[in-house]
């Protein structure tokens, strides 16, 4: 079973190092988005600091949403995904190893990209590590609760704005955590509690997820 | 060892069979004919375990292939209408990746025989986006020259986008599975001429 | 032995159609009654509210609004997992009956709120816990209808509406509880609409009554709207 989702995921690395631009794309909306808020709001910087973590959160779960509608899409198209829901391990190992290879390429680039928005933004540098650490374990667990969402729009009309109709609603709590992790820190208190949550929520997600995310590739391909 | 009991399909409304029941036994081929539309595809994914028949069930050695779940998956190859290959990789690594996801060993050798079988050597380390329709089509069916453990193939209108050579480079194969005590089931709508140790023929009138 | 097997066979949506509308016929009775007995408690008998005026009187509407909507979302998603479970069609149906509802209680929580926001707080829009918990559940309300509306195999549609009501379900006490948080995180001038005035036995009284006037409501609509369904679906 390891093989398998070891095979799965370095298939999409593989995939998605052939196609560089799409990844790069979903990295650069993260950006862009980022880099439009002050220019809605003007760039007063005490402004800037403190709406930053919610910001670069909110960003976050866009840019990982877009990518999402992708996550199935391709391989429903060519009929790979149908061999792997006849595979030899089982389905909820294939999704987890899905979830978990666009993680590593929509996901980690965020959190190592961060602190640079966090410098646009003048956050304080003592914030970087509770903000990389907030979205490192926030993260996962929204490449795995979206690809339930990603699941069941397999083949549907209005794919993507469906898709963060269905998504957004579950990731209010990981938003709300993640950016109250940061903000509990800047207001100078510990964000143990938060980040404890998230790593609790990725270990809940981890072991959940991957089922519905089968059960969801079962509906959706019949 | 496969069996179908009392199958009812319902798409999108039309009830395409019903209780269609039938077994296939150990080097026993099956073709399933029938005019476009009448339930082909579907039988042969509910066989697979990709589609839930609205009544009825299928077994595998006596057991519901629902309750198998992956036990089963494993001891079949099921090669569908779209070809099942990536556009970006090359068919060298399609083969590898489509392998090692049904839990088949293969050795690099192996790929790089089977891929010429196909005619397709000199083509391997192009990404299949490159490749021609039939070329495609034999990238996938390349699969079936590593699947020769697999208990057994179920293929969707395999013989389609295939120039005179390549059908007989796959009739051959077919003939050798089955002789093997294999179980083969194949869909088409028009006859392939396999001569086979038995083969049963169900026309499903729409 | 017997009772099991009627329950089977009023799953089949061809012999539930005539309950279902005598359930319909009625709740929608009883719904009437309740509703003139808690508004004429909620308008004639609870008395004025010293510090918030007549204004208060929105919550007999405002919160057996919200609490239906949170209580037919658990409904929704029971059905949803029985069909699933048990491959039944009538649960689906049912599921696919009660959300419209759901989702119009979520609205008018909201919309009621907003009203009772401004005499009271001077403005149309709040965020506090509840409200903004309603909002997310209106979205998921919305979500699943999109969902479903969106996939034109009725089978398809059906199970994958159920699998995102199931998830939502799970998620709906997270998001309840996160959100909670946020408002106490975010605590600017405490404003509150969950801070109800203290209750006067009239008041408990008109919010029960207007609240077994919606439960009842909503069963006869669901059960109308669920004879729709049916006829759409069995066309044989």
């Amino acid at each position: 079973m390891l093989a398998i989702a070891r095979a799965v995921v370095y298939r999409d690395l593989l995939l998605a190092a052939r196609r560089r631009g799409d990844v790069a794309t979903a990295l650069l909306f993260f950006v862009i988005v980022a880099s439009l808020f002050p220019l809605g709001i003007g760039a007063e910087p005490n402004l800037l600091r403190a709406v930053a973590p919610g910001v670069i959160w909110v960003a976050a779960l866009l840019s990982s949403m877009l990518s999402l509608a992708r996550l199935f899409a391709a391989d429903y198209a060519d009929g790979t995904l149908e061999q792997m829901l006849l595979g030899a391990a089982p389905l909820g190992a294939v999704a987890a190893a899905k979830a978990a290879a666009h993680w590593l390429v929509a996901g980690l680039p965020l959190v190592l990209i961060a602190p640079l928005i966090a410098l646009q933004y003048d956050l304080p540098a003592a914030l970087y590590g509770v903000l990389a650490l907030s979205l490192l374990l926030g993260t996962p667990v929204l490449s795995l609760v979206g690809a339930i969402g990603a699941a069941l729009i397999l083949g549907l009309r209005g794919g993507g704005v469906l898709l963060s109709l269905l998504v957004l609603p579950l990731y209010v709590p990981i938003l709300i955590i993640g950016a109250g992790a940061v903000e509990m820190a800047a207001a100078g208190l510990a964000p143990d509690g938060q980040l404890l949550l998230l790593g609790a929520a990725l270990v809940l997600a981890a072991a959940f997820a991957p089922w519905a995310i089968a059960a969801a590739l079962r509906i959706s391909i019949e | 060892m496969l069996e179908a009991a009392d199958l009812e399909c319902e798409r999108g409304g039309r009830r395409l069979f019903r209780g269609l029941s039938f077994t296939l036994g150990p080097g026993e081929l099956l073709r399933v004919a029938g005019p476009n539309g009448s339930g082909k595809t579907s039988l042969l994914r509910m066989l697979c375990g990709l589609l839930a028949p609205s009544r009825g069930e299928v077994r595998w050695g006596g057991t519901a292939i629902g309750r198998l779940r992956e036990d089963y998956s494993r001891q079949l190859v099921y090669l569908g209408h779209a070809p099942a290959v990536k556009d970006d990789l090359t068919p060298q690594e399609n083969l590898a990746i489509s392998s090692s996801l049904q839990g088949i060993s293969f050795t690099k050798k192996a790929i790089r025989e089977a891929l010429e079988r196909f005619g397709l050597g000199a083509k391997r380390e192009e990404p299949v986006r490159r490749l021609s329709q039939g070329q495609r089509r034999r990238s996938a069916l390349a699969r079936l020259c590593l699947a020769e453990s697999v208990p057994l193939w179920l293929l969707d209108e395999p013989f389609s986008a295939l120039d005179a050579a390549g059908v007989g480079l796959l009739r051959a194969l077919i003939d050798a599975h089955v002789r093997r005590g294999a179980m083969v089931a194949f869909t088409t709508h028009q006859d392939p001429g396999i001569e086979a140790a038995r083969v049963i023929e169900l026309g499903l009138a729409s | 032995m017997t009772t099991s097997v009627r329950w089977f066979w009023y799953a089949s949506p061809q012999t539930f159609f005539p309950l279902a509308g005598q359930i319909a016929r009625w709740s929608a009775v009883g719904a009437a009654a309740f509703a003139i007995a808690g508004l004429y408690v909620g308008f004639f008998v609870a008395p004025t509210d010293a510090q918030q005026g007549e204004a208060y009187r929105i919550i007999f509407i405002h919160v057996p609004a919200a609490w239906m909507s949170m209580f037919l979302y658990l409904v929704m998603a029971f059905w949803a997992a029985v069909g699933l479970a048990f491959n039944t069609r009538l649960s689906h149906l049912m599921a696919r009956a009660i959300a419209p509802t759901g989702a119009l209680f979520t609205f008018i929580a909201l919309w009621t709120g907003s009203l009772w926001g401004k005499p009271t707080w001077g403005t149309y829009w709040v965020w506090d816990a509840r409200l903004t918990s309603e909002l997310i559940l209106l979205f998921l309300y919305l979500g699943f209808m999109a969902l479903q509306a969106a996939i034109d195999d009725p089978r398809r549609a059906d199970r994958a509406g159920a699998l995102l009501a199931i998830v939502g379900a799970v998620n709906v006490p997270i998001i309840y509880y996160s959100v909670q948080w946020w408002n106490t995180l975010h605590q600017g001038a405490s404003v509150s609409l969950t801070r109800a005035p203290s209750m006067a036995a009239a008041m408990l009284t008109g919010m029960l009554l207007m609240a077994l006037a919606c439960w009842l409501y909503s069963i006869a609509v669901a059960m109308l709207r669920l004879r729709c369904l049916i006829l759409e679906r069995e066309r044989e």
